[in-house]
């Protein structure tokens, strides 16, 4: 493999596996908040617990997004020196706009947060963690407003043969970023509610099956105690069964917001990057239908080789240009207009290396677009149903005491992360060959682009590359056991595994509280 | 005119000296946990004090180098990618350490918690290692050729420099913690940390002084020198406080100290941001590193606002947690 090679495997990995953490951080962070102000307004014990739990979770996850962060941040520079120093003047803004608009509030109120229970007055603990979440989003935003203008890269001229921003507001209100935004929050919303659906039922199937609940003749049900925990066990249900019904419903609406934004964010990429939706279709003709199945090697370079199977007739237009019969172009027609713009070969310029003169492919790897864009949505969909059916199953208190059943809900927290992880494999897939990709819809040429085969650096070895990607990928399997391991541990434990008070109730009467405490949390 | 670059190139400075002086101490009470602590009460202690803040302070790197991503495209790409090992371990090494501090007290046994004692203190030590052979190559200079790319090798930036950065921004996050510690624990702690820090102060700030002097050596420029007697009389001032038991004043000398040394090796570089070894044309300067005018007009609004909005709640947050910490005030 060759450093280019090597490069890209290492920003896909770290990215992607960074991408499995954030979603949970933000949809499980904005739900956390919305259970601490249910307590803070009911005072409800329940919501209390709910808070400490979930929130418990919440930081196990959030730290690991934390750490994998800054590898983004820094990656930019180590293996894409020539792609960092072509868009800096605009690619840069927003990552600093980052850090300093938004991470120093997530992570100093997080602190604030973990720490100051019982320390700051309860409005302000709470005010604090609702700062650290708007961070986590605002977060998002400017990332995206990143990612949406190598997609799209507008606001900027070329001047001296770099891009130069000249319009602000362009690039923080580029059409792209603005649907990506609440794609991806509604993305991060379905991990999240997949997560307390799939972690709730698996604790109401465990009360049934330890005979805490039962239920009567007409399958609702009789709330118990287990003789170990007398007066918990009651609000311990309710724990669980509002965990569930909240996480159905956040999956759903989620379900339904990423559908809308991603039907927008479909019209736009028709126009702005023709090719990715083609890809994403396998369509190698102009055409209306779109095809739910196909069979053949989506992966050949003659897509002919693909063969739609079940079609749609229409919904492609639809999908498209928002009726049925606008013809969508194929890739067959695609290619030659590519090839006229933007060359058949890479230019004889020594930032190509070895490259230069190859032949373009700018086709992309097709499996990849054709499966990446089906899997986001069908995962998506799955989630959704299955948070659908869970509702209508539980809807008389408890779930049924099949472990088959439980083991399908545990299961399906994966799905949501499946979808989002697809999401993003697919769009940055489908961006290739180009890191930033060209905008067709400009009159003529719109000399704002760069080839992926540019941007790696050339100081960097293949060995360097090579060791790094072995470190990461070594460091990140053994971090993602550690944290699932981590969060089984305290998901089994359930709500006393966050709040040890519970257990220890009984036999420390003398461990008042102590007024003087300096620490409400401590390591 | 150069007074956007110039502005930026002062601001990053600034951002670069926030980022050794906040994380100076939790990088060095990482490196404490297995150097000074002596069993886990006290361990547990060392990651209190730090324990609401370490993230906060984490920012300022991220901060700093998003800074220079935005401002200086060209010196981010050079330094990072002509740095590309020691980067990757630094990166590494926060990894641990971050997950390290959070991770440790989540399950019940003494092996887990010792070997993320050593995650948090090996990532502790290769962070503030590679952070130092960053900031020392910045300022000495790196095999660069025309186009800002690494000529050399793998390992072309190791050399006597690398090593001396390394090692004092090492001992400065070590002296740097001692401070704090004796500013934020109680009882036996404090006074060990003072003790400590009283008798290895002297010997710790020689690296960060020599690297100074050595820059300025290069450049050889009045207020530069300045700078560097301001920080020898604020070491002797720091040692001395301590040793009279007013860690308030110990801890705020130390900052000046850095701000001094910090502040001396940027204004001699100054207007380069990083000289080439092999050239001097091919250094890059304020002048032929800089994003464009309208965006450093962009940016300097947001920082206006935003620096010193992260540096009012910061500040805020070491109010809230302003309470010594001992042993005593860990809970089972």
């Amino acid at each position: 493999m060759e450093a280019l090679d090597i490069a890209r495997w290492q920003f896909g990995i770290t990215t992607v596996y960074h991408f499995l953490m954030v979603p949970l951080t933000i949809g499980l962070g904005l739900l956390v908040a919305v259970l601490q102000t249910c307590w803070l307004r009911t005072g409800k014990a329940e919501y209390l617990r709910m808070t400490k739990f979930w929130g418990k979770l919440f930081l196990i996850n959030f730290i690991l997004g934390v750490a994998t962060g800054i590898v983004q941040e820094f990656q930019f520079g180590l293996a894409w020196s020539e792609y960092s120093r072509f868009v800096g003047d605009v690619f840069g803004a927003p990552l600093a706009m980052e850090a300093l608009l938004a991470f120093f509030l997530e992570s100093t109120f997080l602190g604030l947060w973990i720490f100051g229970w019982k320390k700051l007055p309860a409005k302000i603990h709470l005010a604090c963690l609702w700062i650290a979440v708007l961070g986590s989003v605002v977060s998002a935003y400017f990332i995206l407003v990143a990612n949406s203008w190598m997609q799209h890269p507008v606001g900027v001229e070329v001047i001296n043969g770099r891009p130069q921003m000249v319009d602000a507001w362009a690039v923080f209100t580029n059409n792209t970023a603005l649907v990506a935004f609440p794609h991806t929050i509604f993305g991060a919303l379905a991990v999240a509610g997949g997560f307390l659906l799939g972690i709730s039922w698996y604790h109401l199937w465990k009360r049934r099956q330890l005979g805490i609940d039962t239920v009567d003749e007409k399958k609702r049900v009789i709330v118990g105690e287990s003789p170990e925990h007398p007066g918990r066990d009651k609000t311990d249900h309710k724990v669980w069964l509002r965990g569930l019904r909240i996480g159905a419903v956040v999956a759903m609406v989620a379900f339904a917001g990423t559908a809308i934004s991603g039907d927008l964010q479909g019209k736009l990429m028709f126009e702005q990057q023709p090719m990715k939706m083609a890809a994403a279709e396998a369509a190698c003709q102009n055409g209306t239908s779109f095809s739910v199945l196909s069979f053949g090697d989506v992966g050949s370079s003659n897509c002919n080789d693909v063969v739609a199977v079940i079609e749609v007739p229409g919904l492609l237009s639809f999908l498209a240009h928002g009726d049925f019969n606008t013809e969508v172009k194929g890739v067959s027609s695609l290619i030659p207009e590519y090839q006229a713009k933007y060359g058949s070969t890479l230019p004889n310029n020594p930032i190509y290396g070895d490259r230069a003169g190859q032949p373009i492919q700018y086709v992309p790897v097709m499996a990849v677009t054709y499966w990446g864009f089906r899997m986001m949505i069908g995962f998506g969909g799955l989630a959704a149903f299955a948070a659908f059916v869970a509702l209508i199953i539980a809807r008389k208190g408890t779930v049924p005491s099949s472990k088959w059943l439980m083991r399908l809900a545990v299961l399906g927290i994966l799905a949501p992360f499946g979808a989002n992880s697809a999401g993003w494999i697919f769009t940055e897939l489908g961006r290739q060959p180009f890191v930033v990709a060209p905008n067709p819809q400009m009159d003529g040429i719109d000399p704002v682009f760069m080839f992926t085969a540019a941007a790696v650096s050339p100081g960097v070895s293949a060995a360097e590359l090579i060791f790094s990607l072995v470190a990461f990928t070594a460091v990140y399997g053994v971090l993602l056991v550690v944290e699932v391991a981590l969060l089984v541990k305290y998901i089994r434990g359930g709500v006393p595994s966050a709040m040890p008070e519970l257990i220890e109730k009984k036999d420390s009467d003398q461990s008042q509280k102590d007024d003087d405490d300096v620490l409400a949390f401590a390591y | 005119m150069e007074t956007l670059p110039t502005i930026w190139f002062i601001l990053i400075a600034v951002l670069w000296a926030g980022y050794l002086f906040l994380e100076g101490f939790d990088l060095g009470v990482g490196m404490l946990m297995k150097l000074f602590a002596r069993e886990n009460r006290e361990r547990r202690v060392l990651l209190n004090t730090v324990g609401p803040v370490w993230d906060g302070n984490e920012v300022w790197l991220i901060t700093a180098v998003g800074a220079m991503f935005a401002a200086f495209p060209r010196w981010y790409a050079a330094l990072l990618s002509a740095l590309y090992l020691p980067m990757i371990l630094v990166l590494l090494g926060l990894i641990f350490r971050a997950v390290g501090f959070e991770y440790r007290g989540k399950v019940n046994s003494e092996r887990w918690r010792s070997g993320w004692d050593w995650a948090i203190f090996g990532g502790s030590l290769i962070s503030a290692f590679g952070v130092g052979t960053a900031l020392v190559l910045t300022s000495t200079g790196l095999p660069l050729n025309a186009n800002g790319d690494r000529v050399g090798g793998a390992f072309a930036w190791f050399n006597g420099y690398t090593l001396l950065g390394g090692a004092a921004v090492v001992l400065f996050c070590l002296i740097q913690a001692l401070a704090f510690l004796a500013l934020k624990t109680d009882g036996l702690l404090r006074a060990r940390a003072r003790r400590l820090f009283a008798r290895w102060a002297p010997v710790a700030l020689l690296p960060l002084l020599l690297w100074a002097v050595l820059v300025g050596v290069g450049g050889a420029k009045l207020i530069g020198w300045l700078a560097i007697a301001v920080a020898v009389l604020t070491a002797v001032a720091a040692v001395l406080a301590a040793r009279r038991g007013r860690e308030g004043w110990s801890f705020i000398s130390l900052g000046v100290f850095l701000l001094a040394v910090v502040g001396s090796i940027f204004y001699n570089l100054y207007p380069r941001v990083l000289p080439s070894s092999l050239s001097a044309s091919f250094d890059l300067t304020i002048q032929n590193a800089s994003s464009s005018a309208y965006t450093l007009g962009l940016m300097s609004v947001i920082a206006c606002f935003g620096v010193p909005l992260v540096l009012a709640y910061q500040g805020w947050t070491y109010w809230v947690f302003r309470k010594r910490i001992s042993p005593a005030s860990i809970p089972a």
